[in-house]
């Protein structure tokens, strides 16, 4: 592949005489861009701990699955908050849509097979996601933020005009799922559930990864970074934005599809405002705008909630404001960036060390 | 031959105010034209509307012939019509290098691609290495934008626009704000650039304008007032009086401030 090739080709086509110094300093400046998208081992880490939590705590898997789905509906929110810079309260809309569509598709219509679930739930979401993104983002800021809140509730409030058909706030309960793949069943610890978010998870992220890294991720990032230089370099913005808008909508509905699945239940609360701020606030404390901060930041809030509300269920909200605080203070990029300013140090620290 | 762009009766008014007025004006090919007038005369505004970011009351706009005033900024930069802006608008939090490729990508649609991954294309890299090799900023190639000093950050944006490939470009006071210590860097480029590019530069100081122009545009409250080569410019009594009278007018309010 030409991204492999070494800086041979690259010399031997630009022939203009240039010392060695500055050969050298294309090579590294070019060699820096073909090998940021590569795999880092650092990357393994978070699939290695889901992995190792499936054989070290089999009694919390359902819990485990629960922030599995969190960690799918924040990177839904980090492709569009975190790299193209829209600033939205509304994401919980999409991730409603995807859980109503296979929740209404199994109580309604019959139709139980968990997998092909997610992909209607994806497109059903994107779909929504694409015409309200095509009217909502020619807007900006705070007035996009009310658009976008806007639209939740107004979801919410469908669902509860229909309650005869949506189930209301009573919501759908005890829905009934096939086996996954028609061999796995549903056991009562949550095995198969944990391992099929993972894999969902794992597949998306994949998916992301590539669009992140790619000309188009770039591309947002640009938009994120000065949107009015974009417009001057004739990017078409709009379409750019629209379309990552629906990508990341359907991304929310596939989490809120796993939502519905494993927990064998939906109600209208999954619309709520709360689950639109609640997946914002995991974002920013892991770390918005790279990869790996919706892994951390659903993990740590969702463990953080988890203990807290063990600890004193009438107060926990305090020790999550607390964390957000702290996070908004002491890390400004988040647990990941924290991370980052360590490995920073001790590589500095080793440095020294090998060059007194 | 068509001209690289062509101004007809361009008019923008904001409620009663008449920012431009009548506006005719044409670039030639590989034309070195410089827009002077005192602060306030709507130079800024021209461009914008040059470039689309502003839609005219009422006049035409033409790109190489073809009327392109209904087009949106964008379409217009991709039709090669390039601008750098009089206040820095770079992708700040990323290395010079990626807001060179930006630029690229944008021009050749490779930024539509979603799959690839950015590097992945060699040529893109290359031409952006071109690109900071003739302004000499390889060495700053992978520093992140606002790291760099305000004269470097200046080339930054002239060299973005230039990765463009436009036919046409408008620098807006290019080296507005840089220490006199940098800014023959910046006339440099400015001097240098490729001859077939159409060049429209906003620019106060004189030196500059008369070094670099081959005519002149002035504009004054919204309005061409003359045009020509630099020797009548310098020798029309009239524009030295809208700038005299400029340059009174400071003297008088210096010396009322003092005195």
């Amino acid at each position: 592949m030409a991204a492999n090739d070494p800086t041979g080709a690259q010399s031997a086509i630009v022939t203009p005489v240039r010392d060695a110094a500055a050969t050298a300093a294309r090579d590294r400046a070019a060699e820096y861009l073909v090998s940021r998208h590569r795999f880092r081992w650092a990357e393994a880490l978070p699939w290695l701990a889901c992995i190792a939590v499936f054989f070290l705590f089999p009694d919390r898997l359902t819990f485990g699955s629960q922030v599995l789905v969190m960690v799918l509906f924040a990177l839904s929110l980090d492709l569009i908050l975190g790299y193209a810079g829209i600033v939205t309260l509304g994401q919980a809309a999409f991730f409603g849509i995807g859980a109503y569509t296979v929740g209404l598709g199994a109580a309604r219509l019959g139709w139980t097979e968990p997998v092909s679930g997610l992909f209607a739930a994806f497109f059903v979401a994107a779909l929504a996601g694409f015409i309200s993104g095509w009217f909502l983002l020619r807007y900006r800021g705070l007035t996009l933020l009310m658009l976008t809140l806007a639209t939740a509730i107004m979801m919410q409030e469908a669902g509860n005009l229909g309650s005869e058909f949506s189930g209301g706030y009573d919501g759908l309960p005890g829905l009934v799922f096939d086996p996954l793949l028609g061999r796995f069943e549903y056991d009562l610890y949550g095995r198969t559930n944990y391992v099929y978010a993972l894999v969902v998870l794992a597949v998306v992220f994949y998916f992301v990864r590539r669009i992140v890294y790619s000309p188009f991720g770039q591309a947002l990032t640009g938009i994120r970074e000065n949107v009015r230089r974009m417009h001057a370099i004739g990017s078409p913005v709009h379409w750019r934005l629209v379309t990552v808008y629906t990508i990341a909508a359907g991304i929310a509905g596939v989490a809120g599809a796993l939502f519905t699945q494993t927990n064998a239940y939906v109600t209208l609360t999954v619309f709520d405002f709360e689950n639109s701020a609640k997946v914002m606030v995991m974002l920013i404390l892991g770390g918005t705008g790279r990869l790996y901060g919706a892994f951390l930041g659903a993990a740590v809030y969702m463990i953080m909630e988890d203990y807290f509300s063990k600890l004193s269920p009438t107060f926990w909200q305090f020790g999550i404001g607390l964390l957000l605080v702290l996070a908004v203070l002491f890390a400004r990029r988040g647990v990941l960036g924290l991370f980052e300013q360590f490995g920073a140090y001790f590589t500095k620290e080793k440095s020294k060390g090998a060059k007194p | 031959m068509t001209a690289a762009l062509q101004v007809q009766d361009l008019n923008r008014s904001f409620g009663a105010l008449n920012v431009t007025r009548d506006v005719t004006m044409t670039l030639e090919r590989g034309a070195r034209c410089a827009l002077i007038g005192p602060n306030g005369a709507g130079k800024t505004t021209l461009v914008n509307l040059i470039t689309g970011v502003l839609r005219p009351s009422s006049g035409t706009v033409l790109l190489n012939g073809e009327d392109i005033t209904a087009l949106s900024q964008a379409v217009r930069a991709r039709r090669g019509l390039a601008r750098t802006f009089q206040i820095n608008q770079l992708f700040r939090g990323l290395s010079v290098l990626e807001n060179i490729c930006m630029a690229i990508g944008e021009r050749d649609g490779e930024n539509n691609n979603m799959w690839r991954s950015a590097g992945a294309k060699r040529s893109v890299i290359d031409e952006a290495l071109d690109h900071l090799d003739s302004l000499r900023l390889v060495d700053d190639a992978l520093r992140l934008v606002r790291e760099l000093p305000y004269g470097r950050q200046r080339l930054v944006e002239i060299a973005i626009a230039l990765a463009q490939k436009p036919r046409v470009l408008l620098l807006d006071e290019p080296a507005a704000g840089v220490p006199s210590s940098e800014s023959h860097l910046i006339l440099d480029v400015v001097a240098n650039l490729d001859p077939d590019i159409a060049v429209l530069i906003i620019e106060h100081d004189m030196d500059v304008v008369f070094r670099f122009a081959r005519e002149i545009v002035v504009l004054v409250q919204g309005a061409v007032f003359t045009q020509g080569t630099p020797k009548e410019i310098m020798s029309n009594e009239d524009v030295r009086a809208v700038y005299l009278g400029q340059e009174g007018h400071d003297a008088v309010q210096r010396g009322g401030r003092h005195g």
